[in-house]
């Protein structure tokens, strides 16, 4: 900021001060450069003590700056340093063969399957018991409490039953996970719909009505453009949760590949630099599905007419 | 519901509930129904309350239907303790559990299309129509596993899981103390404490909350979970290193949700705190914050649930030896699955509890609130 504001005239730094842009993403810039320079401090701090043990154990002498030096390129430190994980992120996406299993890449395909798999069943069925509650009365006052309710217990602590349960039956693999998954994610998406489908006025079915629609109609034409905003607010909840379900099941089960079981391999063998590497992938995944599903409703809304 | 098939329906179960005197009822040997005359009375009776309750209509034929479901559900329970019944039931038994899912079904219908007048009354109907309907979904349960002899190992009984969690409510007390008293508890409360703090203090800094939004918005949609390893390393394995997993989860949503509160008082309100010469301080301890409890109790529900996942996740990363996850993990991996129910009942009636509690707090807090009126 200084050496532009001295390179350009007084009235341009202050244009590009107010630029678009610079307003908008100089906060996000600044914070995460803060991040950063605190989280090397705090490597720093919480490696020393490992570092100094280190050098006095072998008995050589050391200066404060090769100690500091230590602290960032420890092989198992406490908190490894920004640049270690990505370098370490780095290697292990594209050091290896996508296939080996030291390659980050095969983890997260295996996670992302079973997302992907977990996510697209639970919005099927998300979505097919909000079509049945809005169409039943009885559904709506017997079902609807109880979808609820399941939203206040911790399901995810059901992951391991249900692993063991599904494996007991001969299924194993990719279906369990994705079950997990689909299991986390419908209830957003059922709520969400729920509300969505209701969310035409009495004045529109009424409308509908003197049309002589029928209930397919009425839905074809009324409810379900309606719901769609209601839709891609509860999938991009939805399929986060669903990540977060596959990377849970993956841990109680001793599961060998997948980013739930990197991260159980680091914390069994004290690799933490590979622990930071595997949370950051899953990071990665994490906003680049939420961007897919971003994307896919800026086509749909364009589709539908909405303006841009 | 059209009344003629209801009536249909009512007979059917009446005829359910008698064939079970004709049919077997086993595929084994055992004593028939009309061996047994408590037995045989309950199930003439049921046949009779749906009977009566397919020639009447109204509040009356729900009663007597309800009254025939409980005669013939209580009758196939006594049936079950039977051992050549359990395990190896047929065609007699089943028909009787069919004539009370189709009575027990027609009664949450016809209650759900009751339109009650007074206030009470219609609270008193929303509570009891998914209560039923639960309550069917359990019997069901209870009767498909032992009816069909399904081996505990896979899925226990209600009922196996209901007396396990009764004869050992010590070992579930120790580990609410441990998980929820200590882990979740704690954590939940530094967590939000300290989003609140840093929503307040970024609120005071505009550039703060603009460059804070964005990345709170990013990290709340993180898989925030995974760090538990990260913190078990930090923090060693009793509930220290809990309470910071919970934390972290409950920072963000907290942080995001208090800075979207705190910024919904409408400019009207401000100028007139202005006009009082209301410093800083007053504004938010007058205005923002109450105009923005909304929002953050929003946040605290929202954490109520994540932090108890975040406490048993992080416990499959290593405990000492208590709390919810650890017996979840150990004793499916011992396959003790009646026990696995029980702690997921302990857990499930802890989220709920708390989220209850939340609710209640914001009830009180939030009175003035549009969506509070009626």
């Amino acid at each position: 900021m200084t050496s532009s504001t001295f390179a350009l005239p007084a009235s341009a730094a202050g244009a590009l001060r107010h630029h678009p842009l610079v307003v908008r993403y100089a906060p996000i810039v600044t914070i995460v450069l803060a991040l950063i320079a605190i989280w090397y401090v705090a490597a720093v701090m919480m490696n020393l003590s490992l570092v100094r043990g280190g050098f006095e154990r072998e008995e050589t002498p050391y200066t404060v700056s090769e100690l500091i030096a230590g602290t960032m390129s420890a092989e198992r430190p406490l908190l490894p340093a920004p640049h270690q994980v990505i370098a370490a992120f780095v290697d292990s996406v594209f050091g290896y063969a996508p296939t080996a299993p030291r390659s980050l890449v095969y983890h997260s395909t295996v996670t992302l399957s079973a997302t992907l798999l977990g996510f697209v069943l639970g919005a099927l069925f998300g979505i097919g018991l909000a079509l049945m509650i809005v169409h039943s009365r009885v559904l709506e006052k017997s079902l609807l409490p109880w979808i609820i309710c399941s939203q206040m217990v911790p399901i995810l602590a059901l992951a391991p039953i249900f692993i063991v349960v599904l494996g007991a039956i001969g299924l194993q693999g990719l279906l369990p996970k994705s079950i997990i998954s689909a299991y986390l994610c419908f209830f957003p998406i059922t709520i969400g719909m729920v509300k969505g489908f209701t969310a035409p006025d009495p004045m529109q079915l009424d409308l509908m009505r003197t049309w002589s629609a029928t209930p397919r109609q009425v839905l074809a034409k009324l409810r379900w453009p309606a719901a769609v905003p209601y839709l891609f607010a509860s999938l991009k909840v939805a399929i986060t949760i669903s990540l977060i379900g596959a990377i849970v099941a993956e841990l109680p089960t001793g599961a060998e590949a997948g980013i739930g079981a990197r991260l159980l391999a680091g914390s069994y063998y004290g690799q933490t630099i590979q622990i930071w590497a595997a949370l950051l992938a899953s990071a990665v995944l994490a906003s680049g599905l939420i961007g897919l599903v971003d994307m896919t409703e800026r086509v749909v809304g364009l589709q539908m007419g909405a303006r841009p | 519901m059209n009344p003629r098939r209801r009536r249909l329906g009512f007979i059917l179960a009446a005829a359910g509930v008698l064939s079970a005197l004709f049919l077997p009822l086993s595929s084994e040997a055992v004593a028939t129904l009309s061996a047994q005359p408590l037995l045989l009375a309950l199930t003439l009776a049921a046949a009779l309350l749906f009977a009566a309750s397919a020639w009447t209509g109204g509040s009356r034929s729900i009663a007597l239907g309800f009254a025939g479901v409980l005669c013939a559900a209580a009758t196939t329970l006594v049936l079950l303790r039977d051992p050549g019944i359990g395990g190896s039931a047929a065609a007699g038994f089943w028909a009787m559990v069919l004539a009370v899912w189709l009575g027990a079904g027609l009664c949450v219908v016809e209650l759900a299309s009751q339109r009650p007048r007074g206030d009470g009354a219609r609270r008193a109907l929303n509570l009891a129509v998914p209560l039923l309907f639960g309550a069917v979904v359990f019997y069901l349960w209870e009767v498909l596993v032992r009816g069909f002899g399904v081996p505990p190992v896979l899925m226990p009984s209600p009922s196996a899981a209901a007396i396990r969690f009764v004869s050992s409510l010590p070992i579930l007390g120790q580990d609410f103390v441990q998980t929820f008293v200590r882990g979740v508890l704690i954590g939940y409360i530094i967590g939000c404490g300290a989003g609140l703090l840093v929503a307040i203090v970024a609120q005071r800094f505009s550039f703060l909350g603009r460059g804070l939004l964005p990345l709170g918005n990013f990290f709340s949609a993180l898989p925030l979970v995974g760090v538990a390893p990260i913190m078990v390393m930090w923090f060693g394995f009793d509930w220290p290193s809990k309470a910071a997993v919970v934390a972290l989860v409950t920072f963000f949503p907290m942080l995001v949700n208090a800075l979207a509160g705190l910024s919904a008082s409408g400019h009207m309100e401000r100028d007139l705190m202005r006009s009082y010469g209301a410093d800083h301080r007053q504004t938010l301890m007058k205005l923002d914050l109450p105009a923005a409890l909304p929002f953050i109790f929003n946040a605290l529900k929202i954490n109520a649930t994540l932090a108890l996942i975040g406490a048993i996740v992080a416990e499959f990363f290593g405990t000492p030896t208590q709390g919810i996850g650890f017996r979840i993990s150990t004793e499916a991996g011992r396959m003790a699955i009646d026990m696995v129910w029980a702690e997921i009942a302990l857990a499930a009636i802890a989220g709920m509890a708390f989220y209850g509690l939340v609710a209640l707090a914001e009830r009180a807090t939030t009175f003035w609130h549009p969506s509070y009126r009626t």
